[in-house]
């Protein structure tokens, strides 16, 4: 790895200050990434400030990752160069709410949790069921692309943030979309920023649409004995009239997960006992609506349980007991945190596959966990998208090679059989050269390659870190 | 144009699938907009081989080359501006798949918008956007306009239901994008290409969800006597969070038009009336339809009427949806704009735009999507005036400034085209043009595929009034 030009960094504090800039080893390792750690860290406080680093990254050729809240900054391989940590959590303004719009205007610093708060007296929220949610940052949650239940019925970031103001590679203040719901005025670039990983651009502000807060909410979880089973519950579901604001499908491994010290620590409110599944699958599902659609729904749920082969039904919670809807839902919401929060060497795979196929992906990740001796557990969307955490029994060359031989076969079975999409968000650092981060290569990567090229021609943000080695 | 080009076209793709005759070009020199672009030759592709081959061609000619679907677009997205070869898709037209269990269709890029959603109501489902000209227009179109409708209000625009693509890049490269799963691994690339409005490839092949059709549907219409009582009832719809499926704004101008052409049962003696569905599950409309009900009625709703059946239902949206064919009776030729506001400036800005209509001596139509803030304000004139034309476009210009400047944007979902080129620096510097014009030469690097498009060829805001003026149309389309 190249160092910086002597000089370069406090040339740097030079432009941007003293108070913005720290070279201090000891906290520079808190920005490290797979072990390197950069040269220096910059908390800048305006956009301004952000296009005078890039411009001086550029003039430079020093290399830059951005980082919010850094709850997601294992996500991708080893950056290839990292002189520069660019940290946006001074940013963390809501430059403007309309609640009579709808609309929003960000910082990317700006927490996820204080801005639920903020929409909550409006009877508003933000429909991102964000995993890492007291901690995470907007602007960190939309770059890494990370989605979460309410897409049952909300959608992901792509469907409702509505424009951004960004920063590119060579230091171009430039933005897309706007702040109303609907526009085809330019080039949609922002849909490019979502899930880039900070390739593309530094996000200065984004731009949201914001919903109208159900309400009245009402959770329900049933217990099947096959996975078929619970999956035909979800066909029933999504094939009736029935509209779910979440639907996810929990495998056996998840019920001593979601009770364990960790899952304890990540979401306080207590879950009520029996209501996962230990040696069977569980299906949860929740509502909203008022009193008369949701006995509707529970009424016509029921049935429909029974029918799949469901052996126990029960209401999770509603509005009169917020601590157990929190506690379940905030569970499903965090699985991704709870896991790795439970094990160092756990290793987790994102999959994406076409609703028939969710059956077959869970079985695919059962046997490559089983033929591995791996202990797995997995979380699966009504949508399609799964997530495997692999246990691995500790850090080290022997699990890797499980891993790598159940990742494998995932991948294969996953893209190559079923046609979905995997990918590996997180493992244990050192292994990333082992692994395959993003799954197989993709016929489309020399398109992103010629789209990194417009935004990025010097390659100075988070280089190597994206698919492909973008 | 070049006779060996229009000789090696005819080759690979047939006499049939060619037209090249000074006569049958005028057909295609006009989409719905009033802008004009005569192609030297229409060619028809039968399938993706044909699309390669006219690529390959046009490389090797150099010529230009524009896509094209039913032509009924509004910013002259399809016109083949500085001539070349028009590629039109009306002939790769079939459902290629249709995946009821995935919710998912495969589609060619000719299928017309409403025959997919006919043709999987059977199964429950549909394609939700609606465009009002989704009689003709087609899928592939509304890809590259990122096309709406009314009911986008609650069930978004075409780029929240394209999975993936297969393109036929401008290079000749044919490529997939996205994937019919969710989550496609990288950077949005469907989310880039929809709404690109055909200049970074001609689309062949379309993977879209498919959204289950609502349990029931009911059918609003509030009648008002004075136009800010209707609009300021859809700022408090939505400050309400109160979301229908669709929400739209009829004006007494555009309610007499259209009612003597298509008798859909509007109170012509009205000032406005909103046209609004509510959808879901039974108890869930139930309940919407009545804090709907009780809004407009807050806001002096002569009287909110329920259609009571389907039928009447379909006849109150066969009047909206061909709201704008009425108009055409009315006056020979209009200009309708597409401008979109903070849903909370409603009020405001119907106000200005009775003001405009005065200044410059119209009586200016609004027929829009509410609901969105998208406002359509339809400008009549003659086009055999040259003055009137010249007034109609100043007038349009400055209601489009006006939502600029209230925070909103100059196209809602008609796209830029040619006809808003000239207004992009309302919206965007230099810089960003310039940035968005690197992105199309990354994929379309010489500039043959949909050339002087919605870039502005010459640079800054003065030369936004100093437009010059074409010859006006002497016919005008009907989307």
């Amino acid at each position: 790895m190249n160092s910086p030009a002597p000089g370069a960094i406090s040339r740097l504090e030079g432009i941007v200050g003293s108070g913005v800039l720290t070279s201090d080893p000891g906290r520079l390792s808190a920005y490290a990434i797979d072990g390197i750690a950069p040269c220096a860290a910059v908390q800048p406080t305006s956009s301004e400030e952000i296009l005078e680093i890039v411009k001086f990254a550029a003039s430079e050729n020093l290399a830059i990752v951005v980082s919010g809240a850094r709850t997601k900054i294992g996500i991708g391989l080893a950056p290839r160069r990292y002189d520069i940590a660019l940290d946006v959590t001074r940013l963390n303004r809501i430059v403007a709410y309309d609640p009579g719009d709808l609309t929003l205007s960000v910082e990317p610093g700006v927490a996820i949790c204080h801005l639920q708060r903020t929409l909550n007296e409006h009877g508003q929220f933000l429909p991102h069921g964000a995993p890492f949610m007291t901690r995470a940052t907007v602007g960190g949650t939309i770059a890494s692309g990370v989605e979460g239940p309410l897409r049952q019925m909300y959608g992901t970031a792509r469907d409702f943030v509505l424009g951004m103001e960004f920063v590119t590679g060579d230091g171009v203040a430039a933005k897309s979309g706007g702040r109303v719901v609907k526009n085809v005025t330019g080039y949609d670039l922002h849909k490019l920023m979502i899930g880039s990983l900070g390739t593309l651009g530094v996000i200065t502000k984004i731009n949201l649409r914001t919903f109208p807060a159900p309400k009245s909410v009402r959770g329900f979880a049933a217990h099947f004995t096959h996975a078929a089973d619970a999956v035909a519950c979800r066909d029933g579901v999504v094939t009736s009239a029935l509209r779910p604001m979440t639907l996810d499908i929990l495998t056996p491994g998840v019920a001593e997960l979601f009770a364990g010290d960790a899952a304890r620590r990540m979401e306080p409110n207590e879950l009520p006992g029996g209501l996962l599944s230990r040696d069977g699958w569980t299906l949860t599902t929740g509502f909203s609506g008022n009193d008369e659609v949701l006995n509707r729904c529970e009424s016509e749920l029921r049935p429909m349980v029974e029918g799949a082969g469901g052996t126990h039904f029960c209401r999770i919670g509603d509005d009169k007991t917020p601590s157990a809807i929190a506690a379940a839902f905030g569970r499903i919401r965090e699985f991704v945190p709870i896991a790795l929060e439970s094990s160092a060497a756990c290793t987790i795979m994102k999959i994406a596959v076409l609703p028939e196929h969710l059956e077959h992906a869970v079985a695919a990740a059962k046997h490559a966990a089983d033929d591995h001796s791996l202990r797995w557990a997995a979380v699966a969307r009504g949508v399609g998208v799964i997530y495997v955490v692999l246990f691995a029994d500790a850090n080290d060359e022997k699990h890797m090679k499980c891993v790598a031989g159940a990742t494998n076969r995932i991948h294969e079975d996953c893209c190559a059989r079923l046609g979905g999409n995997s990918t590996i968000p997180w493992c244990p650092s050192k292994w990333k050269s082992s692994l395959s981060i993003w799954g197989p290569e993709r016929p489309d990567l020399p398109l992103m390659h010629k789209v990194k090229s417009v935004f990025d021609p010097q390659g100075i943000l988070a280089p190597g870190r994206f698919v492909g080695g973008i | 144009m070049d006779a060996k080009l229009l000789a090696e076209v005819q080759r690979l793709l047939g006499p049939d699938n060619v037209l090249y005759k000074a006569e049958d070009l005028l057909l295609y020199e006009y989409d719905g907009s009033v802008e004009i672009g005569r192609p030297d030759c229409v060619v028809f592709p039968q399938n993706t081989e044909h699309v390669v081959s006219i690529v390959a061609l046009a490389n090797r000619f150099q010529t230009p080359l524009v896509g094209r679907g039913a032509g009924t677009g509004l910013s002259g997205g399809a016109l083949a501006r500085t001539g070349g070869i028009l590629t039109v898709f009306s002939r790769m037209n079939r459902i290629l798949q249709v995946d009821a269990q995935n919710q998912r269709a495969v589609v060619q890029p000719g299928v017309v918008n409403s025959d997919l959603s006919a043709g999987v109501a059977h199964l429950g489902l549909h394609f939700a956007p609606d465009p009002s000209s989704q009689k003709a227009c087609t899928i592939g179109g509304n890809v590259s306009e990122n096309s709406g409708g009314p009911h986008t209000l609650a069930y978004g625009v075409t780029t929240n239901h394209v999975l993936g693509m297969q393109v036929v890049l401008p290079t000749g490269e044919l490529v997939r994008i996205g994937n019919s799963a969710v989550d496609a691994t990288g950077y949005d690339l469907t989310g880039l290409f929809v709404g690109s409005e055909g200049t970074l490839g001609l689309v062949t092949e379309i993977t879209v969800k498919l959204t289950r059709l609502p349990e029931e549907t009911k059918t609003l219409l509030a009648i008002f006597d004075r136009v800010e009582d209707a609009t300021e009832t859809v700022a408090e719809l939505t400050a309400r969070g109160i979301t229908p499926a669709a929400c739209e704004m009829l004006d007494g101008w555009s309610l007499r038009a259209i009612e003597a052409y298509i008798h859909a049962g509007y109170p012509v003696d009205s000032a406005a009336v909103l046209l609004i569905d509510v959808d879901g599950l039974r108890e869930a409309a139930a309940a919407q339809a009545q804090q709907v009900g009780e809004v407009c009625r807050a806001h002096n709703a002569r009287e909110v009427r329920a259609a009571k059946d389907a039928k009447e239902r379909d006849l109150l949206w066969k009047g909206r949806k061909n709201a704008f064919a009425a108009v055409g009776r009315l006056s020979p030729c209009y200009y309708v704009q597409d401008g979109v506001i903070p849903r909370t400036k409603l009020p405001a800005t119907l106000r200005r735009i009775e003001e405009i209509g005065k200044k410059y001596g119209f009586e200016i139509g609004n027929i829009f999507h509410a609901g969105d803030g998208n406002l359509h304000p339809i400008v009549p004139f003659d086009p055999r005036d040259k003055e009137q034309f010249r007034r109609a476009v100043a007038a349009s210009d400055e209601i489009i400034e006006y939502c600029v400047a209230a925070g909103g944007t100059i196209t809602g979902e008609h796209g830029v085209g040619m006809e808003k080129d000239r207004l992009m620096p309302l919206m965007f510097s230099d810089a960003e043009l310039e940035l968005m014009k690197r992105v199309r030469n990354a994929f379309n690097p010489a500039g043959l595929l949909n050339p002087e498009k919605i870039f502005p060829s010459k640079k800054g805001c003065g030369e936004i009034h100093s437009r010059p003026l074409k010859d006006a149309p002497s016919e005008v389309s009907v989307a």
